[in-house]
């Protein structure tokens, strides 16, 4: 799979303006997601990312532009760490069944829904972790139980705001580790980021945002210092490292000192 | 010992009030889970005098009718303050505060120009056994009912959108529709309770027993039936308190419940305190959701 998007359109946005109480937050942004996408979508804050994450799930309506979405769409969300209440009184298993709520009246979970729930949690490595309150769990392990609760509901789109915020190298890189099998299974996965080396490192396809589309491409195409100052609005350095774009964050007066010499 | 607890029972008006404190603290403990892990105990309290409100002015037209007109002002206010808070730049603490101070407001001025055909305007505030008519049982019975219907019925999606409302919204759960739903079952609860516990102390029962079961348990099922019992018992104990005390009946109810947070306190130390502490919490930001969402 090239995680760029040649598949069957799921998403298809175009021309799309959206905001809030008349206000624009972005402009005739053209974006596209397919069956086989893996995309991150990258910005400064105030850019428009969660802006257009919420267009895409449908939570916010565009102003303007056309907006078409497939039959077959089943989308999934995974909400910021952050923005979670961690003392809310559930155990790992409870919240990943949240997520089954239709079909079944009755409070309590059927035989076969016990063992689904289990069977996802066990493919996120996390099965013994069933019955801890939701507060024990590290922040790499509550990702992965966030995962469990968006896949229960056997989607092909994943949406993602901000997985890695808050979490420390090693589970940064065991997050998108994560996110790549699944994408090698066939799902469609769009995130949004702050962190630009991580996803270089990562993802086959980055969105750079600023109130519309700045650019849009693979990692080399995207992590120049031209994009980044347009997406940005600052200079940065980027360096060749094993053979993928690393941004330095470095001043201006340093990047002009390295770049005369 | 056993012919002082057994005196109060010879009386029927004591039996009534009896069976009504113990089903409205029940009641009120069972509703009150989700107002404050929802974080909504001002809600609670705001729609307790709203209901006031609307309690005044219909039983200055209709006396024998003013239950169902009150029942009525108070689901009008909860979705008044709901629309309020959604649609405008109004906070939902600033539309609380306008809408239900208003409407309690007027019921004190409709008491104070008109008097009263119904319940005494001291029974209103503070709650009182007496003169309970099994209308009233009746009603309190079919509020339980419909409450315990409703929960059974959308257990999940309410779970969902108490936790999660964001990502309940994107995965299929209505969460206008539960927190309408939620809104109406609260204003009959405060409603159907209101005679025994009273309007300024309703507040109290929906949110002490739901914080002390919060501190005893990590379990969602298991806060809920805690503080069902917990809100039954308080009700139970405070009613026979108020009888040898002479006070009225919400204000020992309420203490009662103070007395057992006070003690779950001590027991529980820093875990429960632990436990209760991320109540307010509803998580830092509010990324996804819809800025306007019609319910």
């Amino acid at each position: 799979m090239t995680g760029t998007g040649v598949g069957p359109i799921l998403i298809d946005m175009l021309a799309v303006d959206a905001g809030y109480r008349g206000s624009h937050v972005l402009h005739n942004v053209d974006f596209e997601v397919h069956e086989d996408q893996f995309t991150g979508i990258v910005g400064p804050s105030g850019a428009g990312k969660t802006t257009l994450l919420r267009v895409l799930l449908g939570t916010l309506d565009p102003t303007g532009g056309a907006m078409s979405r497939s039959k077959d769409l089943r989308i999934s969300y995974v909400p910021q760490l952050e923005t979670v209440n961690w003392d809310f009184p559930v155990t790992v298993f409870e919240c990943v069944l949240m997520s089954r709520t239709s079909g079944r009246i009755a409070p309590w979970p059927t035989k076969s829904e016990r063992a689904e729930v289990q069977a996802v949690l066990e493919r996120l490595g996390i099965s013994d972790l069933a019955s801890r309150h939701i507060r024990e769990l590290s922040g790499g392990q509550q990702q992965r139980m966030f995962l469990a609760r968006a896949l229960l509901r056997k989607p092909n789109l994943l949406l993602l705001d901000e997985p890695t915020s808050g979490v420390d190298v090693s589970t940064r890189h065991d997050v998108l580790h994560l996110l790549g099998d699944l994408h090698e299974d066939g799902m469609a996965i769009v995130l949004t980021t702050h962190d630009l080396n991580g996803m270089a490192a990562h993802l086959p396809h980055l969105v750079c945002v600023n109130g519309r589309v700045v650019a849009s491409g693979t990692p080399h195409d995207v992590i120049t210092p031209h994009v980044l100052e347009q997406t940005y609005g600052a200079r940065m350095e980027v360096l060749e490292h094993l053979g993928m774009p690393v941004v330095v964050d470095a001043a201006p007066e340093m990047i002009d000192r390295r770049q005369s010499a | 010992m056993m012919d002082t607890i057994l005196e109060p029972l010879q009386f029927a008006f004591f039996q009534k009030g009896l069976l009504v404190a113990t089903l409205s603290g029940a009641l009120l403990g069972f509703v009150g889970v989700f107002i404050v892990l929802r974080g909504m105990s001002y809600i609670g309290h705001g729609l307790s005098h709203a209901v006031f409100g609307g309690f005044a002015a219909f039983q200055l037209f209709a006396a024998q009718l003013y239950i169902i007109g009150a029942g009525l002002w108070g689901i009008a206010s909860a979705l008044a303050i709901t629309q309020v808070a959604r649609r405008s730049r109004v906070g939902a603490d600033a539309a609380i505060g306008v809408i239900t101070t208003a409407s309690f407001a007027l019921g004190v001025a409709l008491f104070a120009k008109f008097g009263t055909s119904g319940p005494a305007f001291d029974n209103a505030l503070f709650g009182s056994i007496l003169g309970i008519t099994p209308m009233q049982i009746w009603g309190l019975l079919a509020v339980c009912a419909l409450t315990g219907a409703f929960v059974f019925l959308r257990y999940r999606a309410l779970l969902f959108s108490t936790f999660d409302p964001d990502v309940a919204d994107v995965s299929g759960v209505n969460v206008g529709r539960i927190e309408a739903g939620l809104m109406i079952v609260l204003s009959l609860a405060i409603l159907a309770t209101l005679t025994v516990i009273g309007v300024t102390l309703v507040a109290a029962m929906l949110v002490i027993p739901a914080v002390v079961a919060r501190m005893l348990t990590d379990s969602f099922g298991r806060m809920l039936w805690l503080s069902t019992v917990i809100g039954a018992v308080c009700g139970l104990v405070g009613m026979y308190l108020s009888y040898f005390a002479g006070v009225p009946s919400g204000t020992m109810i309420v203490l009662v419940g103070a007395v057992v947070f006070t003690v779950v306190l001590a027991i529980t130390g820093g875990k429960g305190l632990r436990r209760s502490a991320g109540l307010d919490d509803h998580g830092a930001t509010e990324p996804v959701r819809a800025p306007v969402n019609a319910l």
